[in-house]
C-alpha cells in the first residue's frame, strides 16, 4: 500500500493553491519597515490545489469512522451524526456572527442558547444549565468549581473529593485542578459504589462525590438515592458525570435521584460529531442553590429581548472566552428537535437493547467480570483468551481486519484486560450481528490459531506501530533532512 | 425523525435472544421510584424539511451577518478557501473520535503531526500539542504549566492581554495558590518596561503578554523576554491573531519559552465565539509539562512510517490526578481545518494575506484618524487592529454608526473604563477600499 507523503515532502518553491485579490488600497512600499518581520518561514508548504485535495482525500481514506461502519468505542457513544445538523450549523447567520456583535443583532443565537439550556434542564431534571464548557473535562472542572464556590460561601471549601475506582481519568484530574485531594472509593462485587466504604469516608472534610451513572461498566447505581443521602447528610454535593446519559434519556432524570451537579456531553448523547477528538461541548446542570455560581455570561430576557448578563457577583467567573462551542450547541438543538420527546426516550431504550443483545450473544465466548445487569454498554475481558496467550490488544487489532472499530481497551481499570463495548442506538441488527460474528471468530482463532491474532492487523494501511519507540525517542514534527 | 435502524422484527428477535418480553425489563435494574412516569416536556419531533425551516427562522433573527462591521478583538474574518469546507466536511474526518487505534486512524494522526509542524514553524517553538479549547484556555494552561515548571507563585500578565483571557486565567488559578499581577500599558499601546521591571522579582514564575496585543499593537518581545529571563522567569507569548505569524517574526526567535493562543483565523468562521482553536507550543526541555494530546512518528512492524498518540504518561487517562491537564476531547477537527487552511494558503499566500492586513488596516487608520474629532489613541505599530479615540463615549459613536447601517468596532469602555472614549477597529484582507471609505464617510457625517 502506498503511504501518503507529508505535505512538506511534496512541497516545491513557488507553487500555489490560493491567490488573494490585488491590494485595492494605496499600499506603502516600506510598510514593513520598523516591524519585527521575517522574510521566510523555513519549510512551510508550497503546493498546488489538486495536490491539497488529493493529500487530504487520501488521508481521509486511512481513517475509520462512524460513516463507514460499526464503532463500539465504549463510553464514547459513537452514534450516527445526522447530516442536517451540519447544514443548519453552517447557515451563514450563525457561522458569521461575531461574539461581540450587538445583542439585538444576534437574538437568534441567544434564543438558541436559552432553548438548549431549558431542554437540558427538562431532560436531566436539574434547575439551570450553562453551555459554556468546551468538552466533558471542562464541564467537570466547572462543576467542581461551582461546588467549591458554594462551600466557600458557606464558610469552608473542604479538602477531599471522593471518586470510585471505576471512574474516567478526567474525574480525579478535574477535582485536582479545582484544588481538591482525591480519595478513591472501592467498587463492591457488583461493580457499584460500596455504601459502607462511602459512609465511612464521607465526612465534613469531603466536598463531593463524583459518580458516573450508569458507571463505566454500564451498571446503574441502584442505591443512587441512598448515596445522595449519605453525601448530603454531611453537607457534601453529589456530582454526576453524565458521559453515559445515553442510557437514561427520557427514562429517568439525575435531578430526581438527588444529583446536585451534572455535565452532559453533547458530542456523545446529542449526536454532534466527534471530529477526530473534538470540538465537543460539556454543558453543566445544577440545582437551584448552585445557580448563582454559574460562569458568566448568562442569557436572560430583558424587556422582551434576549440579553447577556455578566454582572453576577457570586459567579465563579469566566471558564473560557465567549459562550462555549456555540455551533456544536446548534447541532445538538437540531437533534433534540428532530427526535422530540418520544425519540429522545427511544435513544436510551434502543441503546440499551443493542448493548444487551451483544452481551447476551457473546457472554459464553468472553468473560464478564461483573454479572450485574448492564444498560447501554458492557465490559468483557480477555480472561478466557489469556489461556492461549491472547490479550485484549490482540483481539482489538484483529477486529480491525474484520472491518469494525475496536471497543475501548483496558478501561475501566477495575477490569483487567477490558474490552468495553457501547453499540449505541443507531446501529442495525445486521451490523450488530457482524460484530458478534467477528468476536466469535476471534474467540475461535484464539484457540486454534492465536498467531493470526498476535500479528494482527494484517489488512490496514500500517500494521502494529511501535508506541514504545515513539515515546522513547519522540519525533513530534517534520524537519528538513540536513 | 428517527435515526434508529431496527425493524419491529429485529426487535422481536433481539428480545427473544436476550430472553425477555419487552425493553422495559432491561430497566428492571433501576429503582421504580426514580423512573420518569411522564413524557418529557419537549416540542414534538420535526421532519427534516420542518427542521430546516425552523432553523432558517431562528437564523433570520440574527441580522449581524448582513452588516458591514469592524469587530475583531480576538475573533477575525478572513477568507476561507473552498477546499477547506469541501474537504473538512468528509465523514472520515468528522465522524471518528480520538485516534486511539492508530492502524485505522493514520489520516487523523498524520494531520495532527502536520499541524504540530506548522505550529512550530509559525511560532518558532520546538514542539506543539494537538490543540486546546480556545485562546483563553490555552493562556490559562500556559500559566499553570509555568507554575509546574518552576514552582513560583506569581505570574505577571499584561493588561493588554485579551480581557477574557485574563478573566479565564483568574478562574483557573483561583484554587491553586498561583496569583497574577497586571503590567500596565504605556502610551505606545505596549506594556510599560519600567512597570515590568518593578514587578519582576524572585517569586515571578512567568511573564505573559500578547502580541499583537488586544489593542492590535506589536510588542517589543526581545526586551521583555530578556527582562523576564534576567529574573529567571519564563517568558510566555500569547497570540490571539494567529494570521500575524504569517509575516511577523516568530516569538521563539525572541526567546519565548511557551507560545499559546487562538488560531480561529486559520479557516474557522467567527461562529459566535466557538468552536475555535487553542494552540500551544514550547521549548523541548519543557515537553513533559506540556498539556494535551501529542502525535509522534514511529514505525510499524514492517518498518513503514506511521503516527501514534504519544507521551500519554502526561495525561489524565494514565496519570489521573497527577496529569498535566484534565483535557481529553480537544478541538481536533478545528486543528484539521487550520492545517488545510495553512497548507492551501502556503508560504507565499499566508505572507501575502498577513501583509494585506497590515496595508489595509494602515490605510484605514490613516483615513479615519484624519477625520476631525478622531485620533489614534496609541502610537505603536499594529497588525490589523487599532484604537481610535473620540471626543465622546465610544458606545455613542457605535450607536450613531448603526443608524448608517454600520457596526463599528469594539467600544473599550466595558473592559477598560480608562478608555471610555476609545473604540477598537479591525480591518483584515477581506475588507475592500470601498467599505473602509464607507466607514470613513459615515464617521464624518456622525461627527459633523
Amino acid at each position: 500500500m502506498i503511504r501518503e507523503s507529508l505535505i512538506f515532502e511534496i512541497s516545491d518553491k513557488g507553487k500555489r493553491a490560493f491567490a488573494l485579490p490585488k491590494l485595492d488600497v494605496p499600499g506603502k512600499k516600506d510598510i514593513l519597515r520598523g516591524l519585527p518581520v521575517r522574510d521566510e518561514i523555513p519549510g512551510f508548504p508550497q503546493v498546488s490545489e489538486i495536490e491539497i485535495v488529493r493529500h487530504f482525500t487520501r488521508l481521509s481514506q486511512q481513517n475509520y469512522c462512524v460513516d463507514i461502519g460499526f464503532y463500539p468505542l465504549g463510553s464514547c457513544t459513537m452514534k450516527y451524526n445526522p447530516k442536517i445538523n451540519e447544514k443548519v450549523a453552517a447557515l451563514r447567520e450563525f457561522a458569521l456572527s461575531h461574539p461581540f456583535a450587538p445583542e439585538d443583532m444576534v437574538q437568534g443565537n441567544l434564543e438558541i442558547i436559552k432553548l438548549v439550556e431549558d431542554y437540558l434542564c427538562e431532560i436531566s431534571g436539574l434547575d439551570a444549565f450553562t453551555l459554556q464548557p468546551s468538552a466533558g473535562a471542562q464541564g467537570e472542572l466547572t462543576g467542581m468549581m461551582l461546588i467549591r464556590a458554594s462551600l466557600e460561601a458557606r464558610g469552608k471549601a473542604r479538602k477531599y473529593v471522593l471518586i470510585p475506582d471505576s471512574a474516567h481519568g478526567t474525574n480525579p484530574s478535574s477535582a485536582h485542578l479545582c484544588g481538591y485531594t482525591v480519595q478513591e472509593i472501592k467498587s463492591n462485587e457488583n461493580g457499584t459504589v460500596d455504601l459502607e466504604d462511602l459512609a465511612k469516608r464521607m465526612n465534613e472534610d469531603v466536598a463531593a462525590l463524583m459518580v458516573t451513572n450508569p458507571n463505566t461498566l454500564g451498571v446503574f447505581e441502584y442505591d443512587i438515592r441512598k448515596i445522595a443521602e449519605i453525601v448530603h447528610a454531611k453537607g457534601g454535593f453529589l456530582y454526576m458525570d453524565g458521559a453515559n446519559m445515553n442510557a437514561l434519556t427520557g427514562i429517568c432524570r439525575p435531578g430526581d435521584m438527588g444529583v446536585d451537579v451534572i455535565h452532559i456531553n453533547l458530542h456523545k448523547t446529542f449526536a454532534t460529531p466527534h471530529g477526530g477528538g473534538g470540538p465537543g461541548s460539556g454543558p453543566v446542570g445544577v440545582i437551584k442553590a448552585l445557580e448563582p455560581y454559574l460562569p458568566i455570561p448568562r442569557v436572560e430576557k430583558r424587556g422582551g429581548k434576549w440579553a447577556l448578563n455578566t454582572n453576577l457577583p457570586e459567579s465563579i467567573g469566566r471558564v473560557r472566552s465567549f459562550f462555549g462551542n456555540f455551533l456544536v450547541v446548534v447541532k445538538a438543538l437540531a437533534y433534540i428537535l428532530a427526535l422530540g420527546p418520544d425519540g429522545i426516550k427511544e435513544i436510551a431504550e434502543i441503546a440499551v437493547l443493542n448493548a444487551n443483545y451483544i452481551r447476551k450473544s457473546l457472554d459464553k465466548d468472553y468473560h464478564l467480570k461483573y454479572t450485574t445487569p448492564t444498560l447501554h454498554e458492557c465490559v468483557f475481558s480477555d480472561k478466557y483468551q489469556k489461556e492461549y496467550g491472547v490479550s485484549n490488544l490482540d483481539i482489538a487489532k484483529r477486529l480491525i481486519d474484520l472491518g469494525v472499530h475496536p471497543p475501548t481497551m483496558s478501561f475501566p481499570l477495575i477490569v483487567h484486560g477490558a474490552l468495553m463495548v457501547e453499540p449505541t442506538e443507531t446501529e442495525s441488527k445486521r451490523d450488530l450481528d457482524m460484530f458478534i460474528d467477528a468476536m466469535k471468530q476471534i474467540a475461535r482463532e484464539a484457540k486454534e490459531n492465536p498467531e493470526v491474532l498476535k500479528s494482527a492487523p494484517h489488512h490496514s494501511y500500517v500494521r502494529r506501530l511501535d508506541e514504545t519507540a515513539a515515546a522513547r525517542n519522540p519525533v513530534l514534527k517534520w524537519e528538513k533532512e540536513r | 425523525m428517527s435515526y434508529i435502524s431496527l425493524s419491529d422484527q429485529d426487535k422481536k428477535e433481539m428480545l427473544a435472544r436476550i430472553g425477555i418480553k419487552s425493553i422495559g425489563e432491561l430497566y428492571g435494574c433501576l429503582p421504580e421510584e426514580i423512573k420518569l412516569k411522564r413524557r418529557l416536556n419537549l416540542p414534538e419531533a420535526l421532519s427534516e424539511p420542518e427542521l430546516l425551516r425552523h432553523f432558517e427562522t431562528l437564523a433570520a433573527k440574527n441580522t449581524y451577518a448582513d452588516h458591514l462591521a469592524f469587530l475583531g478583538a480576538g475573533v477575525y474574518r478572513h477568507f476561507i478557501p473552498s477546499v477547506v469546507d469541501a474537504l473538512s466536511a468528509r465523514g472520515e474526518f468528522l465522524t471518528p473520535y480520538t485516534p486511539y487505534q492508530p492502524e485505522v486512524s493514520q489520516g487523523t494522526l498524520q494531520i495532527i503531526f502536520e499541524y504540530q509542524t506548522l505550529v512550530c514553524q509559525l511560532t518558532g517553538m520546538d514542539i506543539s500539542n494537538a490543540s486546546l479549547y480556545d485562546g483563553a484556555m490555552a493562556a490559562a494552561e500556559a500559566v499553570l504549566m509555568a507554575n509546574r515548571l518552576n514552582n513560583k507563585p506569581k505570574i505577571l500578565v499584561a493588561r493588554s492581554l485579551h480581557p477574557q483571557y485574563r478573566e479565564t486565567i483568574r478562574t483557573y488559578i483561583k484554587n491553586l495558590g498561583v496569583r497574577i499581577e497586571e503590567i500596565e500599558v504605556g502610551d505606545c499601546g505596549g506594556i510599560k518596561t519600567d512597570d515590568l521591571m518593578n514587578k519582576l522579582d524572585k517569586d515571578t514564575s512567568a511573564v505573559l503578554l500578547q502580541s499583537p496585543n488586544f489593542f492590535g499593537v506589536v510588542e517589543d518581545l526581545k526586551t521583555f523576554s530578556d527582562l523576564a529571563h534576567g529574573h529567571q522567569a519564563l517568558f510566555i507569548v500569547a497570540v490571539a491573531e494567529a494570521a500575524s505569524l504569517g509575516v511577523l517574526e516568530a516569538p521563539g526567535a525572541f526567546g519565548a519559552d511557551i507560545v499559546c493562543g487562538e488560531a480561529q483565523s486559520f479557516g474557522l468562521a467567527p461562529s459566535f465565539g466557538g468552536p475555535h482553536l487553542g494552540f500551544m507550543g514550547c521549548k523541548k526541555e519543557h515537553l513533559r509539562q506540556l498539556p494535551g494530546r501529542i502525535a509522534g512518528q514511529t514505525k510499524d512492524v514492517d518498518g513503514r512510517r506511521g503516527f501514534v498518540l504519544t507521551l500519554s504518561t502526561r495525561e489524565q487517562h494514565i496519570r489521573r490526578e497527577k496529569a498535566t491537564s484534565n483535557i481529553c476531547t480537544n478541538q481536533a477537527w478545528c486543528a484539521l481545518r487550520a492545517t488545510m487552511f495553512l497548507e492551501t494558503l502556503g508560504h507565499d499566500g499566508l505572507r501575502e494575506m498577513a501583509v494585506q492586513n497590515i496595508q489595509k488596516s494602515d490605510y484605514a487608520a490613516e483615513r479615519l484618524s484624519g477625520i476631525k474629532g478622531i485620533k489614534r489613541h496609541f502610537s505603536g505599530r499594529f497588525f490589523n487592529e487599532f484604537v481610535l479615540e473620540f471626543r465622546k463615549d465610544g458606545q455613542k459613536i457605535n450607536d450613531a454608526l448603526r443608524t448608517k447601517g454600520i457596526v463599528g468596532g469594539l467600544s473599550l469602555k466595558t473592559f477598560y473604563p480608562e478608555l471610555g472614549n476609545c473604540v477598537l477597529f479591525c480591518v483584515t484582507e477581506v475588507y475592500t477600499k470601498d467599505e473602509i471609505d464607507r466607514l470613513a464617510g459615515a464617521l464624518e457625517e456622525v461627527l459633523r
